[in-house]
Order: structure tokens, then sequence, then C-alpha cells
């Protein structure tokens, strides 16, 4: 009899293997779609990243900061992306990016982990539900579409939940014994949490020895979530964490090395999927805005709406959508931030059911319930 | 038996291979809370706060004046002055910045060990856990040239002192401390009517002015909570009222020039000309115009409010009751809290009495910090090794670089899972190669765990192939990995 680590290096017998068969190995995931969430921990900017630089108030409101945006790509005739986002400003050019602006959770205080926890459970409240959006997605769909891994070292609230998901972070540590190993399946047998963990933990770990090899930064990153995501063995759908995107001092040093960090991560991961890049969808999303306008720091506080990004090749792109709220005083949220237009969840919930050929209610229901049903402008994802 | 392992694991740092059964548990604890010592000799190696303040002045002024180049000169005819490893010439402001950031990594490890070996060799482990405690609570972020040097201080200087003493009197000292000013950027905060942010004000475009990060963090994190009922324009108030707060010589921006040489570098200085002048009205009460005094009675406030009584209340119950802590336990710490004016050890004294806190059952998951230390401690180690802080920070906690104001998380969702696990199992390994020619797991897991010891945890460890591996598993067992 085979077993699973057997059949996993027979599977990745090298270079030779692969091509002699491919459609067997294909077959299955040719059809799959890919999923990919990229949360920026710490509430990014969005009027740096997706700038309106057509707004009349925009240079009055952003003061020095308005000239951040020089050299950017133009969206359209009011829009102008960071002149960091260079890979990402292609995928617009070939109509594979989609930017909405103006979009927020139901969250509207200005608290980090409160806000991180609407934006990965998409409950109405901080708390309200106990399990990640993700999570309960993957509980809608089945088979090798709804194997899912976090590239993080603890599984974030977002893939949280009673759907079964995996968490991998590359390690730099040497292997430890096979005996020791099969002890500790022993130890744990009656241990509900750690057998769950244990067992999640050594089939995660067989997948990696074939595929891993990865390096520092983002742009590793990028190219573990492509072989991961482009396995045919391996999972479909990830959620990916970027830290240090909290601005309140020195923003345009710091935005421009985050915001080039992630530009990499999303081309590393374009071209480590190749030809599956077309069945991808990638959502970029931050928990929060930040201020309209500068604090005395060179920096922005905590605000309301920000902007986020649909990429892959799966993505009706090529455009910016917004309900534009405007920046003059009494157009910002409590005179300070950019007032959300656009529910995030219901992005969210418009562009899975599009990807997957789910039904947008059903979506909506059992894994958005605090979305609300606006209507969106247009499709979202290729037909 | 039980409750003796319960106090050394989950109110200690776990039981060391020496430690005995303890007769009576709580009188044990309440014991701790005397013994405490707020500066033990092990402190005595670490870089004092004027040597790491004066390195960093130092290097701020040589960065300015381009590196040993004099006012005047010029960078084109610069000649470089020493070459790489490779032969390579090298630019001697790389030169400085590298040796400037070894240097105060060197004295970030040099605090990593002290307090590593302090919770090693501690006979007051249920204190040294609330000096853990405490610090996160007040976290800062080891990140940067400033906060490398000075996070561990804050710990050993504004956390240590007050740790058996009253809350406000740690708040104070926390929110007056180089770390957290800087940490959250309140250092460079200028009110916007104040006497210097006027004048910068008609000097620029760019318009100096508050950063309420720091009055936010104290509202959500430090003493109200997130719930704990303010507004967004109480956090303006606090943060008009503490502008002026700043630190000596190590403010950045524009904020650096005002200090005169009276004041001692790298000390808490309050500038009247930065701070915002005027009146404030912050949760419904009224603060009269007045320098430093103003946040300081704000400060005091807040730590009496009602909310903050209920905050720490639930932050304390979680430590020690678990995950999920018990309302009525929550209550009475609360309450104990608001009768006493915040005395931290009467709240100490509620915990050691509760019975939830003596629940057979595990009721915490260890985090990594935890893990490690309870490992070293129960393989006899007195010496932290200095790699061990490069792991911490594998599994997601290396020592105070929480990366976030909030800390590290206190619940066994944030440290458990998949990728946690198998990295603890890779690391037990190691650490029980070290130490498998002196120890034999077989008979120290019954020292530590006595009763509570399950069968299937003996039996694993006695059919180990060979020592270290039998040590392993003991650090990996379900016992080692929760309190």
């Amino acid at each position: 009899m085979l077993d699973r680590r057997d059949f996993l290096r027979s599977g990745a017998l090298g270079a030779a293997g692969f091509m002699l068969a491919p459609y067997i190995a294909f077959a299955q995931a040719e059809t799959d779609r890919r999923f990919v969430f990229v949360i920026l921990r710490g509430a990014a900017d969005g009027l740096a990243i997706v700038a309106p630089t057509g707004d009349p108030e925009f240079t009055g409101v952003r003061r020095d900061f308005a000239r951040h945006s020089e050299g950017g790509m133009r969206l359209g005739d009011f829009f102008t992306l960071h002149p960091a986002l260079a890979e990402i400003g292609q995928l617009y050019g070939t109509d594979e990016a989609l930017f909405a602006h103006a979009v927020a959770s139901a969250y509207r205080e200005r608290s980090h982990f409160d806000g991180q926890n609407v934006l990965e459970t998409a409950a109405s409240a901080p708390y309200g539900l106990r399990d990640g959006w993700m999570n309960r997605f993957v509980g809608q769909l089945s088979g090798r579409q709804a194997e899912a891994i976090a590239l993080s070292s603890t599984m974030p609230m977002v893939l949280r939940g009673s759907a079964e998901a995996s968490s991998y972070a590359p390690s730099r540590m040497p292997d430890p014994e096979i005996g020791l190993l099969r002890r500790v399946s022993m130890l744990y047998e009656d241990d509900p949490m750690l057998h769950a963990d244990w067992a999640q933990a050594q089939e995660t770990q067989e997948l990696a020895e074939d595929i891993d090899g990865t390096g520092r930064g983002e742009t590793a990153l990028g190219e573990l979530a492509a072989r991961f995501l482009s396995d045919p063995d391996g999972t479909r759908i990830a959620a990916i964490e970027l830290r240090g995107w909290d601005t309140h001092a020195n923003q345009r040093g710091r935005l421009d090395r985050r915001l080039g960090a992630l530009d990499g991560m999303i081309g590393a991961l374009r071209t480590g999927l190749g030809t599956i890049w077309r069945d991808t969808l990638v959502i970029v999303a931050t928990e929060f805005g930040r201020t309209a306008a500068p604090n005395g720091t060179g920096g922005t506080d905590h605000g309301t709406a920000s902007a986020a990004m649909l990429l892959g090749g799966a993505v009706s792109g090529g455009r910016v959508l917004a309900d534009w709220p405007g920046l003059r005083q009494p157009d910002l949220q409590d005179g300070r931030d950019l007032r959300p237009t656009m529910s995030m969840d219901r992005l969210f919930a418009g562009a899975l059911a599009e990807h997957f050929a789910l039904d947008l209610e059903l979506v909506l229901q059992s894994v958005f319930p605090a979305a609300g049903a606006a209507r969106l402008d247009g499709r979202l994802i290729r037909a | 038996m039980t409750r003796s392992v319960i106090a050394h694991n989950r109110f200690g740092l776990g039981a060391r291979s020496d430690d005995g059964r303890i007769n009576d548990p709580q009188r044990w604890l309440r014991q701790q809370l005397s013994a405490y010592d707020p500066v033990p000799a092990l402190l005595d190696t670490v870089p004092s706060r004027r040597t790491v303040v004066d390195e960093l002045a130092d290097f701020y002024v040589r960065r300015r004046n381009g590196f040993g180049r004099g006012q005047g000169g010029n960078r084109g005819e610069q000649e470089p002055t020493s070459t790489d490893m490779d032969g390579e010439t090298v630019d001697p402001r790389t030169t400085a910045r590298r040796s400037f950031n070894r240097q105060g990594r060197q004295h970030y490890a040099a605090m990593v060990d002290a307090r590593a070996r302090i919770a090693l060799t501690s006979r007051a482990p249920f204190a040294e856990r609330l000096v853990h405690f405490w610090a996160n609570h007040f976290a800062v972020s080891a990140n940067g040239a400033a906060l490398v040097r000075l996070a561990g201080l804050l710990e050993f200087e504004a956390v240590r002192p007050h740790v058996m003493g009253r809350f406000r009197d740690m708040l104070l000292a926390v929110e007056r401390h180089p770390a957290m000013l800087l940490f959250l950027n309140q250092a460079r905060s200028i009110g916007p009517n104040s006497p210097f942010g006027r004048r910068v004000g008609r000097r620029r475009n760019r318009r100096p002015g508050l950063n309420e990060n720091l009055a936010r963090e104290i509202m959500e994190l430090h003493t109200l909570g997130v719930d704990g009922g303010y507004s967004q324009a109480d956090v303006t108030e606090l943060a008009r009222a503490m502008t002026g707060w700043t630190v000596a010589g190590l403010a950045r921006g524009p904020v650096r020039r005002i200090f005169p040489t009276s004041a001692t570098v790298g000390q808490f200085y309050f500038a009247q000309q930065l701070h915002e002048p005027g009146p404030r009205t912050l949760l419904g009460r009224h603060y009269s115009a007045g320098g430093e005094a103003q946040a300081v009675a704000i400060l005091e406030d807040l730590s009496a409010h009602p909310s903050t009584a209920r905050h720490l209340a639930t932050k304390l119950a979680r430590h020690f009751a678990g995950d999920t802590p018990p309302d009525a336990l929550v209550d009475r710490l609360a309450t104990t809290y608001r009768g006493t004016e915040g005395d931290l050890p009467s709240l100490y004294r509620v915990l050691i009495d509760a019975p939830e806190c003596w629940v057979d059952e595990p009721v915490k998951f260890k985090t990594p910090w935890e893990w490690i230390i309870s490992g070293f401690r129960a393989l006899g180690s007195r010496e932290f090794d200095r790699r061990i802080n490069g792991v911490l920070r594998q599994l997601g906690q290396p020592v105070w670089t929480p990366g976030s104001p909030a800390g590290f998380d206190d619940i066994a969702a944030s440290w458990s899972g998949a990728s946690a696990l198998t990295s603890r199992v890779e690391l037990a390994q190691r650490i029980a190669d070290r130490s498998r020619d002196r120890i034999d797991a077989r008979q120290l897991a019954p020292r530590l765990f006595g009763d509570m010891l399950s069968d299937r945890t003996a039996r694993t460890i006695a059919s180990a192939e060979s020592a270290g591996q039998g040590l392993a598993l003991l650090l990996v067992s379900p016992e080692f990995l929760r309190r």
C-alpha cells in the first residue's frame, strides 16, 4: 500500500516525472480556482496607495503628502497609484487589477486589534463572531478546492474556525528525528487539541519537504505561496499577513518600503503561478484607513475608510470602483477620515461568489452576515 | 501534591529540577510578595541608561554631521577609510552605522540575558511572572536604534520598582519613561498653539502638531480598555494635555533643538514651549491649565477609573484562571482594585485565594516565553543561551518585541496550531540533547507533575529511544505545554 508520504515523494520524483505525465498531475489542478487573501496589518493609508489626485481638495487636505504620489501610474483621470507599485500598475494595464476605494468593514472605531478582528471575522462588531470569514468560506467548498493554508507561524483569525486549515512558516531549524515524531503522535493521542494540531503539522510538513527552499522576505513569501497553490497536491486558498502599515511617523519612507515589498510579493506570486494566474484572485485589504490630513510627525493617525485591491488573471480589472465621498471637511467621517461608501464585506462576497461561481445570497448569509445588500457596479471577476 | 504543582506551574515559572514539594502552596506564594527583589544583583551587568542614551545621542549628532567630516566638509572629497572582508572599500558612514547597530543588538542581548537569568534562578517566581505580565501590559517593541536599547530598561526601571506597589505609580513611571515616550511618538508631539508650534507653523507649510498615538494607547491599552467608555475627543484632549512630555536630547524632528544644556540627555523632560495651553475637559472632568501637572492629574484619574479596574481585573484573571476569565473572579479583583486605590499586592492576594485559579485541569497554554523558561528551569539550567532569543523570534515571541503596543496575546489560540507545535518539537529536541547526560526524564516527570502526570505521558517517555528523546518528549508533553 502506498501511504501519503510515499505518494508525495513519487509525485515529486522531479522534473522528469512531472513532464512525463502532466495531464494526470494537473487534471484537477487545472480546474481549481485559486484565492489569496493578503492582510495588511496596522491600517494602510488608502489615500496614499490609490491617491484621489483629481479631487480638488486633495492638495489642500494632504498638504506636503500630496507630492508622495508624484511619478505614480494614472488610473483614469481621478486616481493615481502609489509609485512603489510597479508590478501592480502593470496588472492594471492588462485589466488584471481592480481597486476599490472608500471601503471599510462594519467597524467604525479606531483600535487596530478590534478593527482586525472585524476585518477577519466579518462580524458587525468586534468579537461578535468566533470564527474567521475565510474559514466559513472554506466550509462552503469541498475536495481539493477547500484546502487552505496560512503562511504564518500561527493561525490568523481569518482562518480560524471549524473548517480544516493549516498553517506553515518556513523553518530554518533542522528536521527532528523520525522516532521522536512518531512518539509525539502517541503522546497526543488523548488530547483532542494537540492531536489535531499535530496531525495537521505532519501533513503540512510532508508537503513542504517537497516544495520548500525559500529565502527571506516578501518575495520569498510570494514564491512559497505560488508553490503551495500550484502543487497538484497543494492548497488552493492561502492567507498571508504583512505587517508594518501603522505609519504614525515618517510615512513616506516606510510606505515606500512596505508597498515595494507588497509589490514584489505579488510579482513573485504571479511569476510562480504561471498559467494558473488566470484562475487566481488575490484580495489585499487592511482593517481601516488613516486620517485624511497628515499629523505633526510626518505620518497619519488611525482613520476609517481605506482602499482594497482585487488582483489576478481572473479579475475584471482596469478600473477603480468607488462611490467617491469627497474630501471637503463636511464630507469627512468625524471631520477627519475618508468616509466609507462601500462595504468591504460586500466587496469580498461579490468577488468570491463570482470567482467560485457560488450563489451570492448564500455567500452573504453564510460567510458575510454583516455585509448589507448594496449592489456593486459591474462584474468583479471575468465571466 | 496537585496544589504544589499548580503553585509552581500556573503561578510560578515552572518547577526547577531541584525544587521540592511545597507544603503550604498559598503561603509560599504570599511570602513571595514580600521576598520579591526589585533590583536583583543580576541587573548589575546590564548596560546602564547613561551608557545607552549617550551612545544614542552621540550617534544622532555624528549622523547629522556626516560621521567625522567637519561641518563644512564636502562629501565629494571624502576618502574611504576602511575596507571590508572582501577588500572592498566601505563608506565610513556605513561602517559607523553597522557598528552602532551591532552595539545596540549587544545591549539588547545583555538585557534579555539578565531577564532570563533572573527568571531561571529566582526564588520568587510568582513575583517574576507578575513582572513579565506588567511589562507586557505596557508593551513597547525593541525595534530600531533607540528602542532596541531602551525596551529592556522600561521593564527594569519603570515596571520592576512598582510591581509590589500601586498601579498609579507604575503608570506614571511608564508613561514618563523614554522607551514609551519614543515608542509611541509622544516625544515629538507638539501643541499646535504652543509657543513652539506657532513659531514653526508660521515658517512651514508642514504644520507641526499633535501625535495622539500614546494618548490613545494609554486609554485603550494601559488604563480604561477599548470598551472603557472614552471617545475620540477624549483621546485628543489627553494628547493635548501630554504635549511637552518628551525626552531630553533624544526627541527627533524639529523638537530636537529645544533642550537646554542643563537637561540630562535621555531623561524625561517637560518642555513648556511644546505644551498646548489652556484647560482640558476629558471624560466629563475639567482640568485647569498648567504644565506637566495637567496630564499627571488626568493619568491619576484614569488609573482610578472603574473601567481601568475592570480592564486590569480581566487581564489578571485571564492570566491565572483561563482564556475566558470567570466573571466572579473579575468582579472580586475589580472591587478590590477600587477599594484599595489600585494596590497591586491586594490583587495578587485575591488571585492566591481564588478557587478559580486552583482548578485541577490546566487553564492556560504556555506562551513560547513561558514554555522556554519553564523548560530551562525543569532542566536545572541557570544560564540562558543567547541563541534562544532567536528561537523565541521564530516562535513568534522575541523578548520585548511584540511589534504592537498591545503586547503579546494571552490566549491559547495565538500560540497553538500546527506550525507552532512543530517548532516546539524541533526545539525541544535541541534543548534536550544538551541535558541528556545529566537528567533522566522518567524520574523528572513525576517530580514535576506528581499525580497530574498522565499514564500516557509516563509510558511514552519510558518508551523513548534515548535519554535525549525522553527529555524532548517531556518538554512537549500535554502537561508541559500547559499550566
